[in-house]
């Protein structure tokens, strides 16, 4: 709790603070590759014949993900509070990556702690973090996914308080990380707003992302929650089936619960046990969601839906082959929802997909899984 | 039944219920008793035990597999009651006693005959209808103090203590460590300035010599993983090993409360 509330303190400073934003920008700026361009997508367009489908490419930062934003904002923090440790936990090793990538550029520890059935799933990632000086540590507990790595940095964290930081990776755990990294990734929205507004003159009909914990969502989704218009569309994991343990889609018999410091949905069994999630994508496999998103499903600003494992494979594929975007897996869950919905629509609408990581990371998981001519 | 220690220090034990099975648990429990605990902590498995170090994650995975449930641990204590006057509290993380309902647990945990509850993972700031609710039942508030926690916290903490103050002898997770720190008669000093309740140690409290340095500045002394190892080591003798591991770290003592 000290150690959340000293975080609290100096993110509330860094805030006030215009060198602090200064700094924060220009990194985006030089070092991610901030503004991610906002693509128009022609022929998915035409190949549903519905809705206008933009694409807001998060997957062209620095280290292949909307993750960087988060970690070059947490990295200024600690900094700040005069820390040289940090610890972070990843399921597809995006965060875990972009973790190790802005340790290496401030010159700090790096410790990441990865399940070892994700290690398996992202070998490549595990490969990354290594080369750039990074720690992996294999959690063989649980279900050797995200969640028990999240369990393992927390332990961490907590043991080495005095010296190290915590840097999640989501919109979840205590006060004030779900806010707070929301509010490093708020970029994503505000960019695609102002883009969009440029592009068309007018604001989109849906926004359109995936949902593991939520950070890429609730960052596009953020600065569209005032316009009521907007439609706003998270997209779970609907894994291999609808019984508990086959798919991590939260709002489909999660209730509500208290895992890791966080008050939200949770699937869970009737003991309050938390339960096991299945996801082809490891980014998605995570059995509660940010509080922001249930608070967002409980006043119906937004709605949830679920993308099953195949149609998600699928969905990759299809952008790949109409647009030249292989996208990560986890956003190919968005994908797949703005394939069923986009020719229901008409075709004065606008929508976005936020493409949140590309995915070359997953190309061993894409080979096992589908069928090429 | 009430949570006092007559002894000097007082010892708390702490067991993962279920860990083999139930069975176990309640002859360890009265063991532990015997040997001259005065305080058990019925610690309820959870599935991601993040405050527990390696020892109790393992007990927590076995006891799991039986699918041990807080109510099973409430019919649990309601026996252990039957047969003994020692203090008992529920040591839980908060979603399951959230899945039973905090009403449901207060009076189902009232009417087994516990003492008190200590929910790791429910932060003084968040506690109010626990509170209320306990309170309504008759049932002691026990929170975790930290050695980093400032003296604003640790003030709120006592403030909604009842029973005992339990203080975290350093930073980190449960499990047997060498070396006390001396973070934990720091954090007693400063905890003193803001309640009269007992206080009790624990994390890290393995050998002799860390319990009787207890003496010296607190109250009592929770002893957690050392027990749950004993009971991992042991197979078919675990009530044994219990007594053995808490005539070891105490030396001898009578049973302080009729077991």
């Amino acid at each position: 709790m000290a150690a959340c509330e000293e975080l609290e303190q100096e993110y509330e400073k860094a805030k006030r603070d215009p060198r602090f934003k200064a700094r924060l920008g220009e990194l985006l700026k030089s070092f991610a590759g901030r503004p991610t361009p906002l693509f128009f997508a022609r022929r998915l367009t035409q190949k549903l014949r519905g809705a206008k489908i933009y694409l807001k490419r998060e997957d062209l930062l620095h280290t292949g993900a909307h993750k960087i934003n988060n970690c070059l904002g947490q990295a200024l923090l600690v900094e700040r509070m005069g820390k040289h440790r940090v610890v972070a936990e990843t399921g597809a090793g995006q965060h875990g990556v972009a973790t190790a990538t802005v340790c290496a550029l401030f010159g700090f520890e790096c410790v990441v702690y990865m399940g070892t059935e994700d290690m398996r799933r992202q070998e490549l990632n595990v490969f990354r973090m290594r080369l750039l000086g990074a720690e992996v540590r294999g959690v063989d507990s649980g279900s050797r996914t995200l969640k028990d790595a999240i369990n393992e940095a927390m332990r961490d964290w907590v043991t080495n308080v005095r010296t190290t930081h915590y840097l999640l990776g989501s919109v979840l755990g205590a006060h004030p990380y779900p806010t707070m990294v929301r509010d490093f990734h708020r970029v994503i929205g505000q960019e695609a707003r102002k883009q969009l507004l440029q592009a068309e003159g007018k604001l989109p009909t849906a926004v359109i992302a995936c949902v593991g914990g939520g950070s890429n969502a609730i960052g596009i989704f953020h600065d569209f929650i005032s316009d009521k218009k907007v439609q706003l569309i998270g997209v779970e994991a609907g894994g291999r089936g609808e019984k508990l343990g086959d798919h991590a889609a939260r709002f489909r018999g999660g209730l509500p619960g208290v895992l890791q410091g966080t008050y939200s949905y949770v699937l869970q069994d009737e003991a309050g046990q938390i339960a096991g999630t299945h996801s082809v994508s490891a980014g998605l496999d995570y059995p509660s969601i940010g509080p922001e998103h249930a608070w967002l499903a409980d006043q119906k600003r937004a709605q949830y839906v679920a993308a099953s494992d195949a149609e998600a494979l699928e969905a990759c594929k299809l952008l790949a082959q109409t647009e030249g975007i292989i996208p990560a897996l986890e956003s190919s869950h968005a994908v797949a929802e703005v394939i069923k919905r986009a020719p229901k629509m008409k075709k004065t609408d606008v929508v976005i997909v936020n493409i949140s990581g590309r995915g070359d990371k997953d190309i061993g998981i894409l080979r096992e899984n589908l069928q090429l001519n | 039944m009430s949570l006092t220690f007559k002894h000097h220090p007082g010892l708390v034990a702490y067991l993962t219920c279920g860990d083999p099975d139930l069975h176990t648990t309640k002859n360890a429990v009265l063991a532990a008793i015997s040997a001259g605990a005065e305080v058990i902590e019925l610690g309820v498995p959870f599935s991601d035990p993040v405050a527990d170090g390696p020892v109790i994650q393992r007990a927590s995975e076995r006891a799991l597999r039986n699918r041990v449930s807080l109510e099973d641990i409430l019919k649990l204590a309601k026996e252990i009651r039957r047969q003994s006057d020692a203090g008992l509290i529920i040591f839980s993380y908060l979603n399951p006693i959230l899945r039973m309902g905090l009403e449901n647990f207060a009076s189902a945990a009232a009417e087994a005959g516990v003492d008190g509850a200590l929910v790791t993972d429910l932060p003084v700031e968040e506690a109010g209808p626990y509170l209320k609710l306990m309170r309504k039942s008759g049932l002691a508030t026990i929170f975790l103090a930290a050695p980093t926690s400032t003296d604003d916290r640790l003030k709120r903490i006592c403030d909604v203590s009842t029973g005992f103050v339990y203080a975290v002898s350093r930073t980190g997770v449960t499990g047997a460590r060498k070396d006390l720190a001396e973070d934990a008669s720091k954090l007693v000093g400063r905890l003193r300035k803001f309640t009269k309740l007992p206080i009790a140690v624990g994390f890290g409290i393995s050998e002799p010599e860390h319990f009787a340095s207890v003496a010296n500045f607190a109250d009592a002394a929770a002893v957690g993983s050392a027990i749950v190892h004993a009971i991992e080591q042991n197979p078919g003798r675990e009530a044994q090993a219990v007594a053995e591991l808490i005539a070891h770290v105490v030396g001898r003592r009578s049973s302080a409360v009729s077991p």
